[in-house]
């Protein structure tokens, strides 16, 4: 049972404030993700946990007990670097007995775990060779064999497959999803990849310069982005974000994309919806994924005629551009579905799918409709 | 890539092998000039044109490790059938080896010269060598204030000939006894080394990623364990380049040794070329003192060649 804790975490370098007030509560077996663009705080975060990294205020919290004084070496915690950092000068099998000749085992004991481990991680045969002898998705295998051996409290991974190849990362990928389900450990994963957060995480911590943004299980940071900046760094094609004003209109509401002539069709409960929130028209932002952009080629009940600009086949599907007002909106069609640039097509916003934010804080409205 | 070699570029190359041969033998004449010497009989040595083709002979060797004196009759047929073989040659060359009152040989004054040279070379580059390590691996990972401005100063004595202060170190040495012992002579080149030692081993220290030292510190290790079970592997190249270089110049150094030592603590350098003066010249036992003080150094060279050749592109090339 390991339960990490960080309250009120704070990390200056120099004048640089990287960690701004970080509260975090991760369960024990949970798997975590933390998700960011570069320098936005995420692997520091790590680093403190695992004891790397001295805090400038705040609690790191191991099993309810401050461990902020501790060394490294005394917090019981594994950490899987992106460089891997095998040992150069061991053989696999060292590098994976290093932590236990840490904890002074007998040599039979030794012998014996790191070949379990090497069963489990299937690289029993390359025990006997050098780091620099092995590929990528060796290394990264051993480099894991180093953490899980010894069984710590915690498992910290530092972007562990971003140095891979797009084929191995996502073989890797299912492979670390695997283990975790097998071994069942407390892990904290650094990504920047939303792809591999998704895919991962039972909760993402998604963070910004330095400050939490939201927390929340990959569907619930998907479908109900806390700000601006979760609804756009999460999910690619990136959400569709443009200034919008809603007007009332017979039994319905119209939300007019800027420069747009005519507006969406949305249902009436909308207006009381932000009325509640009580935020200006001019401060209202609409944000819609491709996926809520319905498109159809004939006239249809609530469909806006649209034209079609870049199209970029992807394979199973579409990614269409259609111009709305003085704003690009992307659709995602079924491949094919809209023959050339430059034709006029029918599109549609789903309700259900659209987020309202308030421009000023970024802040999602919490429109649910 | 395959290469395609044109004739032009072959004759190119053919030009290049030349030339570097010519450069080879002319560095290495000198060096053939002094082993030659060493194994020449006396009155080859100095002849005009240099014999390059005679009868390799051991009796300079024998010359060299022993104390002599000119004969004044030649020993009468009994002496010398007595001899042992080592001794005729001396004979030969119409000298006495030196005896104590109950017969025991004198050895010369190169032995412990040669061994006082190993001696303070050795523990010298060892001191300079750890203790330059040690200093780079705290520059290279922690945040020390004036950084800059201390490795500067570590730079800023090797600025000055360190002959220069030959003199004032000489009364220093006198006023606190460190004159002709080994120490004195330790500390001087473990001095003159160290700010070569610490920054030769920064840059190694550099180049060592810091992830090893964490993944050591997560596995359950002090900073101290780190270091030496994963940093100091590491920077073996380093190290045993930076050591090369150390010893060479405690090694070779000659005029602080000149001066600050003359019989306790004399190394070989200022006492190969003292021996032009005692009796006659004999050029042949320079020649095989200076050949044997350059064995250590080309072995040493050769045990650690492999590493030397990495070390010397400063950490450029790693695997």
């Amino acid at each position: 049972m390991t339960q990490i804790e960080l309250r009120g975490v704070q990390k200056f370098f120099g004048a640089v404030q990287v960690i701004k007030d970080l509260n975090l509560k991760i369960d024990d077996n949970e798997f975590i993700v933390l998700l960011g663009q570069s320098g936005c705080g995420k692997t520091t975060t790590l680093r403190a946990i695992a004891g790397l990294e001295t805090i400038d205020g705040g609690d790191v919290l191991i099993d309810g007990k401050p461990v902020q004084h501790l060394k490294a070496a005394d917090r019981d915690i594994a950490m899987v670097f992106q460089s891997f950092s095998l040992y150069p000068h061991m053989s696999v099998y060292e590098n994976i007995a290093f932590p236990l000749r840490a904890m002074r085992k007998s040599k039979s004991e030794i012998d014996g775990e790191v070949r379990s481990v090497a069963k489990v991680l299937q690289i029993n045969d390359l025990l006997g060779k050098k780091p620099s002898a092995l590929s990528g998705g060796d290394m990264q295998r051993v480099a894991i064999g180093r953490a899980l051996v010894r069984r710590p409290k915690a498992m910290l991974m530092d972007e562990p497959i971003g140095a891979l190849d797009a084929k191995l990362r996502e073989e890797m990928r299912a492979e670390i999803k695997r283990l975790h389900i097998k071994q069942g450990s407390t892990t904290i994963y650094v990504t920047h990849d939303q792809i591999e957060a998704m895919s991962l995480a039972d909760r993402i911590v998604i963070m910004h310069e330095g400050v939490l943004q939201q927390v929340g299980s990959p569907s619930e940071v998907y479908k109900r982005p806390a700000n601006l900046f979760v609804a756009q760094f999460v999910g690619s094609p990136v959400m569709n974000v443009a200034n919008a004003a809603v007007t009332m209109n017979g039994s319905g509401a119209r939300v007019t994309v800027d420069g747009a002539a005519e507006g969406f069709l949305f249902p009436a409960e909308l207006v009381s919806q932000l009325d509640a929130a009580n935020v200006g028209q001019d401060r209202l932002a609409l944000g819609i994924r491709p996926e809520g952009v319905m498109v159809s080629r004939e006239p249809a009940d609530g469909y806006l005629p649209v034209e079609a600009h870049i199209i970029e086949p992807l394979g199973s599907y579409d990614i269409v551009d259609l111009k709305v007002g003085a704003q690009m909106l992307r659709a995602r069609t079924r491949s094919g579905f809209v023959g050339k640039p430059g034709v006029q097509v029918f599109a549609k916003l789903d309700p259900a799918q659209a987020h309202f934010f308030d421009t000023a804080s970024g802040n999602s409205l919490g429109v649910r409709l | 890539m395959a290469a395609v070699t044109t004739s032009a570029e072959r004759s190119l190359n053919k030009l290049a092998i030349v030339g570097v041969l010519i450069v080879t033998i002319i560095f290495l004449a000198p060096i053939y000039w002094i082993a030659s010497t060493a194994f020449k009989p006396r009155n080859l040595a100095t002849t005009i044109p240099p014999t390059v083709v005679f009868q390799p002979e051991i009796s300079p060797f024998v010359k060299l490790f022993t104390k002599r004196s000119q004969l004044r009759t030649a020993p009468t047929p009994e002496q010398y059938a007595a001899a042992p073989w080592w001794e005729r040659l001396v004979f030969d060359g119409g000298e006495k080896v030196v005896r104590s009152g109950r017969g025991d040989v004198q050895w010369s004054g190169y032995p412990n010269r040669f061994m006082n040279s190993l001696i303070v070379a050795i523990t010298s580059t060892i001191l300079a060598v750890g203790m330059g390590t040690f200093t780079a691996y705290g520059f290279s990972r922690f945040k020390i204030k004036g950084e800059q401005d201390l490795l500067f100063f570590i730079l800023s004595t090797r600025m000055l000939p360190p002959v220069v202060v030959a003199i004032p170190m000489f009364l220093m040495y006198r006023a606190v006894g460190l004159n002709d012992t080994h120490w004195g002579l330790i500390i001087l080149y473990t001095a003159f080394n160290l700010s070569f030692s610490v920054w030769l081993m920064k840059g190694f220290m550099d180049e060592i990623p810091k992830e090893y030292e964490e993944a050591a510190l997560v596995d359950g290790y002090t900073r101290m364990e780190a270091f030496f079970k994963i940093v100091l592997p590491e920077a073996a190249t380093g190290i045993a380049a930076t050591a090369v270089f150390c010893f060479i110049t405690a090694w070779n150094e000659y005029a602080f040794a000149l001066i600050m030592t003359n019989r306790r603590a004399q190394t070989a350098p200022p006492f190969i070329p003292s021996q032009v003066g005692s009796g006659l010249s004999d050029w042949t036992v320079i020649a095989a003192g200076t050949f044997l003080f350059l064995l250590p150094v080309a072995i040493f060279t050769f045990l650690l060649r492999n590493h030397l050749l990495r070390g010397m592109s400063f950490g450029a090339i790693r695997k």
